[in-house]
């Protein structure tokens, strides 16, 4: 068994998909995985902010069409939603982090987020440390 | 094609996309007991060469894989 840390950096629609899919990827093969959630990535532990369909797309969102046009094709070719998918990765024991320090800058307090996602407010340190811990780290 | 293994648990994820086939089968392995055989039945292409290597990485016993005419995949598994 390895370990993958993962830092989520964008809170773009398409980057928080592959950073939840890798994760329950890695997790449904055997390995641990902590998602480290800094800048625009904590807009995702908003409270019902993966519910709500109003995050952006990396490249082409044409103020939000494009948003919704991906949305509609995933829901077609039945791609599980990031809820879903975030309520697997927890399922699967996946561990998340809110950066502390990055919460504060994007003026966000632990009432806006959802608890439930959330295993630790932490900072940098804790980033390294299970970044040391694990074989591979990724940026998304 | 007449399946002869008799599973404890059944996971259908017909239809489903990735990763679910995959989640769906590690939360069963999860949940299952030594010994169990669950039988993951699927239709998604990459998932039946991923769930042979998900259940290799996870140290489990790959019991059989077979396909239907009609494109469902049967994946046993032993815990």
């Amino acid at each position: 068994m390895s370990r993958v840390t993962i830092v989520v950096h964008s809170g773009d629609f398409d980057k928080i998909m592959s950073a939840l899919i890798i994760g329950n990827g890695y997790l449904a093969m055997g390995d641990s995985c902590t998602l480290f959630f800094t800048f625009w990535g904590l807009l995702a532990l908003i409270k019902g902010k993966l519910r709500k369909s109003d995050m952006r797309l990396s490249r082409m969102n044409m103020a939000g069409i494009g948003a919704w046009m991906m949305r509609r094709k995933m829901k077609r070719a039945n791609v599980a939603p990031p809820e879903k998918l975030m309520e697997d990765y927890r399922a699967l024991g996946g561990r998340v982090i809110a950066c502390e320090m990055t919460m504060g800058v994007m003026g966000l307090s632990k009432n806006d987020l959802d608890d439930h996602m959330i295993d630790e407010y932490a900072g940098v340190g804790q980033f390294v440390k299970a970044s040391q811990e694990s074989r591979t780290t990724l940026f998304i | 094609m007449g399946h002869k293994i008799k599973p404890d648990v059944v996971v259908d994820v017909v239809g489903e996309n990735c990763p679910i086939p995959l989640v769906e089968m590690r939360k069963a392995v999860m949940k299952a007991k030594r010994g169990q055989v669950i039988e993951v039945k699927g239709t998604h292409g990459a998932s039946k060469k991923e769930i042979p290597m998900a259940v290799e990485s996870l140290r489990l016993k790959l019991l059989e894989l077979n396909s239907d005419e009609d494109g469902v995949w049967h994946i046993y598994i032993q815990k």
